[in-house]
């Protein structure tokens, strides 16, 4: 790991955070930065400060107010309630005196991107060292002005203590002395033990909770900025169409519409963030909008991909995993193996592409001027879209400046700005800001869809049932092919979720990895292909167990092999991408998979959940180097449909910060999947999706939730793992497996709606 | 002219009389807790209270609001504490957010005609409420503990 060291904030970097200059700021910089001087304030001042590279920056006033920047998007997983919490519980500090300060798009914070479900993971030692840093430094002050030695003062309740002689000073008192002390070095800095972080993995207040339930909580959409117009886009049906004329009469008739203003489509070779292009109507209200985008007549040249339709493409998809592909992953002689199977088994598997419907649609609200560009966005992140309206704009990174909003839900969407860029043009063409609004139509329509996957899979047992050989391919759209539409073969960082990271007990192990080319724009979307990859996996070694005759919950445990860390010599894998994280620090930790199916398992009562018209599936996955395991319960309702009774979910994520909000991630998790496993479908026709709204796209509704949703963390002080996507990937599988133990049908795709389950 | 009360104070709206309740609140009033997520009648982001019934306020002319009285979530009670209000903050229900203020204005309907919900009584009253970050189990939860029943 890069050396990283606290230095000094200079006093612009907060301005640009409206944070008043004073007081003592601390930020991370890359080991060969320089302390840096102060620099002239001024209104315009952007925060950015060369070398610094984390996003982790502590502010104390002289009031003693603790501001701490959360550089990360807040989109649901509470990551405002909880990062702040590490630091001013390392610091010592008093909540009620801590301010969160919400940071813009900026490189000084180092990544941004709120995907991964890395937010805790990565800022947790640096949070931690930052708060150290300042508590040493406040101390030092207090021991200097008492005449105590250091290790006898304490930091707690925002005031520095030392016990032999009764004496406390309030960290305002100390601020200012302590802003002229050079830095300690880190090596004299003391981290708290893990026990005295008081407030860390308990249960935290919701920081935002009074803002949401009083509306007053400012979403990209609710942005108003004084002459703001409202655009409504008509976008190509098909990626890669273009307008070839349009009629805009009886749109520019429409009371209260202002311009139509034609967008380019994208430029060059691949889609990536850039807008699809079409025609923008933009008016004084959204009403007024969308009704004028109603009445414009445009034809379409659809191009490329107006062929592709989802009943031929399923063929192509199957077609490719039944034929070798690329070998990805090999120990052993699977080949060999199958031969010499006593019996061998094989399945494949399809899930379709899935839309992430996120409850607000994507928006963005820009303001263009001769000085540059401010937005406002409900952004995962606002470096990339920082990047992207530069580029639209054609103007410098510099003169750009990204303000993150609440997001309405992300789920990986509002990774990719294209949405800010529409914004930014438009507001350049008009003269005045522009919000830009995507109706539900647009985004169940124009997205960035989760790839359609076939898997295969194919397993040799012997003589005991045992499995001996065990072949997967897997073929999907990667989502490399957005970036450069040549890609056809799914990357490595794709097959690390759920591919050539998955523990297996088989001597003789193979995955390969098919081509499918992209017609739409793929993306990622809560847990990624690990929905696909788990659902495949995890049914079928329920099929295996069913074939056997067994517990599916023994043979679970069997294939998956005993507690160990599976190597990447043992995976047959060069490396395992791992989420990015060091595999010594994250390993593949088959005991704490196989820890998470016992717990789950217990406290479902695996067995006495069964009753009659109820059975029960169950399905385990590692990802995001957390660890999942999944019961459901399902039975018929009146109607004879498949109905989900009862979940019972058990995580291991390491090191947790918030235990309320990895829970309420858990429980959204599960009811993401069941959305999966019921109805999610994306259908392609002529090039364009089929679905429109929720009424063709159906999310679980309340009615369908179980009554219970039991979610248990496990106490664990391993480094922290993700929270936000891995309880997605074993819900789909567990359901399906329970559906099969209830009705004998083996749900080998998604959704289950659609199989008339 | 279209005069209504919105949250106690009476507007006089020189707008377009077919216009959806939704964006006179938004676009016009300023008013954007109350928020836009299909426009269909099919999410419930929008929903208000029209003379204390539940109306998607995406779908309602405003027409059908004239010389009515509107209440949106920022009326719902004078300073943010309605006991749903309250009870969701302590139970942590909100994810992202987005959905909450029209399921709070279907609850706060629910409550006022029948005080001690059942559980079907419940997920009928907010089954047009969608939450896609899937806070249902919460929802539930605080709704009881606002109602002064059980929470589990
Ligand atoms: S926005 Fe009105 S019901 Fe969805
Ligand atoms: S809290 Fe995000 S949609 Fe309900």
């Amino acid at each position: 790991m890069e050396q990283q060291r606290v230095v000094l904030l200079r006093r612009s970097f907060l301005a640009g955070l409206g944070l008043a200059a004073g007081g003592l700021a601390l930020g991370l910089a890359a080991g060969d930065a320089e302390a840096a001087p102060p620099a002239p304030l001024g209104p315009t001042a952007l925060p950015s400060q060369p070398g610094l590279r984390t996003g982790v920056f502590l502010h104390i006033a002289t009031d003693g107010t603790v501001s701490v920047v959360c550089h990360r998007s807040e989109m649901g997983q509470g990551i405002r309630s909880s990062l702040p919490v590490l630091v001013a519980d390392e610091l010592g500090a008093d909540m009620a005196r801590v301010k969160i300060v919400q940071g813009d798009g900026d490189k000084a914070y180092g990544d941004q991107n709120t995907d991964g479900s890395r937010s805790v993971r990565d800022g947790y030692e640096p949070m931690r060292r930052v708060g150290a840093t300042a508590r040493a430094m406040l101390v030092a002050v207090a021991a200097k002005k008492w005449r105590v030695p250091a290790a006898e003062c304490v930091a707690e309740q925002h005031a520095v203590h030392h016990a032999k002689s009764k004496r406390s000073l309030d960290f305002r008192e100390l601020v200012a002395d302590a802003a002229k002390l050079p830095v300690p070095d880190a090596k004299t800095v003391a981290l708290r033990p893990v026990s005295e972080l008081k407030r860390v993995g308990g249960l935290l207040p919701l920081l935002d909770g009074p803002a949401i339930v009083t509306g007053a909580a400012q979403f990209g959409a609710d942005v108003r900025l004084p002459g703001m117009l409202t655009a409504v886009i008509a976008r190509p049906p098909v990626v890669g169409g273009k307008v070839v004329r349009y009629d805009g009469a009886r749109a520019l008739a429409v009371a209260g519409v202002k311009k139509l203003v034609e967008l380019p489509g994208p430029q060059g070779g691949a889609v990536g963030f850039q807008p699809l292009g079409g025609v923008a109507v933009v008016a004084d209200t959204t009403w007024a909008a969308m009704r004028g985008r109603a009445a414009l007549q445009i034809e379409w040249d659809h191009g490329a991909n107006a062929a592709y339709d989802s009943a031929t493409y399923r063929e192509a998809l199957s077609g490719a995993a039944r034929a070798p592909g690329k070998v990805v992953r090999k120990v052993g002689d699977v080949d060999g193996a199958l031969a010499k199977a006593a019996r061998t088994l094989e399945a494949e598997y399809y899930v379709p592409h899935l839309a992430h419907a996120a409850m607000e649609p994507p928006s963005a609200v820009a303001r263009v001027d001769a000085n540059g560009c401010e937005v406002w966005a409900p952004t995962q992140n606002p470096q990339a879209a920082r990047t992207e309206v530069a580029r639209a704009l054609g103007v410098d990174e510099a003169k750009v400046t990204v303000h993150v909003t609440f997001l309405g839900g992300g789920f990986g969407r509002k990774s990719k700005p294209d949405y800010v860029a529409e914004a930014a043009l438009l507001a350049r063409a008009m003269g005045t800001p522009v919000r830009v609004q995507w109706t539900r139509e647009d985004d169940v329509q124009s997205g960035y869809f989760h790839s359609v996957s076939a898997q295969y899979l194919k397993a040799g047992l012997d003589a005991d049932g045992k499995v001996s050989a065990w072949l997967h391919r897997t073929a999907f759209p990667p989502i490399p092919s957005t970036f450069d539409g040549r890609v056809k073969t799914p990357s490595d960082n794709e097959l690390g979720l759920g591919v050539l990271d998955l523990a297996l007990a088989a001597p003789n192990v193979r995955a390969e990895a098919c081509d499918a080319p992209a017609h739409i724009r793929i993306g990622w979307l809560r847990s990624v292909c690990n929905i696909f990859h788990a659902f495949a996996v995890q049914s079928f070694i329920d099929e295996i167990a069913h074939a056997r005759q067994a517990d599916p919950r023994e043979v679970l445990l069997e294939v998956l092999g005993p507690a160990r860390h599976a190597t990447p010599a043992e995976l047959g894998v060069q490396k395992v991408p791992n989420y990015g994280a060091p595999i010594e620090q994250h390993p593949v930790d088959v005991g704490r998979l196989r820890h998470v199916i016992e717990r789950v398992t217990e406290i479902s009562g695996w067995s006495a959940a069964r009753k009659a018209g109820r059975a029960v599936g169950l399905a385990a996955h590692r990802s995001f180097l957390t660890y999942v395991a999944v019961v459901a319960a399902v039975s018929k309702d009146a109607l004879g449909k498949v109905q989900v009774d009862e979940v019972w979910l058990v995580a291991d994520a390491g090191t947790v910060i918030n235990l309320d909000r990895a829970r309420s991630q858990m429980e959204g998790a599960v009811v993401f999947g069941m959305s999966i496993a019921l109805h999610g479908a994306i259908t392609m026709k002529g090039g364009a999706v089929e679905q429109t709204n929720f009424r063709d796209y159906p999310v679980v509704r309340t009615t369908e939730v179980p009554q219970r949703i039991h979610v248990e963390i496990v106490k664990s002080d391993a480094p922290p793992g993700g929270v936000g996507e891995p309880g997605v990937p074993p819900v789909a599988p567990a359901i399906a497996n329970a559906v099969f133990a209830l009705t004998k049908t083996r749900a080998r795709e998604l959704p289950l709606r659609r199989l008339g389950l | 002219m279209i005069i209504l009360k919105v949250n106690g104070a009476e507007q006089k709206l020189d707008v377009d009389p077919e216009t959806p309740l939704l964006w006179v609140l938004r676009d016009v009033l300023g008013l954007t807790g109350t928020k836009y997520g299909c426009g269909q009648a099919l999410c419930g982001a929008c929903v208000v209270h029209l003379d204390g019934e539940t109306v998607r306020a995406c779908v309602t002319p405003v027409k059908r609001a004239a010389g009515g009285s509107v209440t949106t979530i920022e009326g719902l009670s004078p300073a943010g504490d309605h006991p749903l209000q309250r009870a969701w903050v302590e139970l942590g229900v909100p994810q992202c957010g987005f959905c909450q203020a029209g399921q709070i204005m279907s609850a706060a309907a629910l409550l006022r005609k029948n005080p001690r919900p059942s559980n079907d009584d419940i997920d009928k009253s907010l089954a047009g409420n969608i939450c896609r970050c899937g806070t249902y189990t919460r929802i539930r939860a605080a709704v009881r503990k606002a109602a002064g029943l059980p929470t589990e």
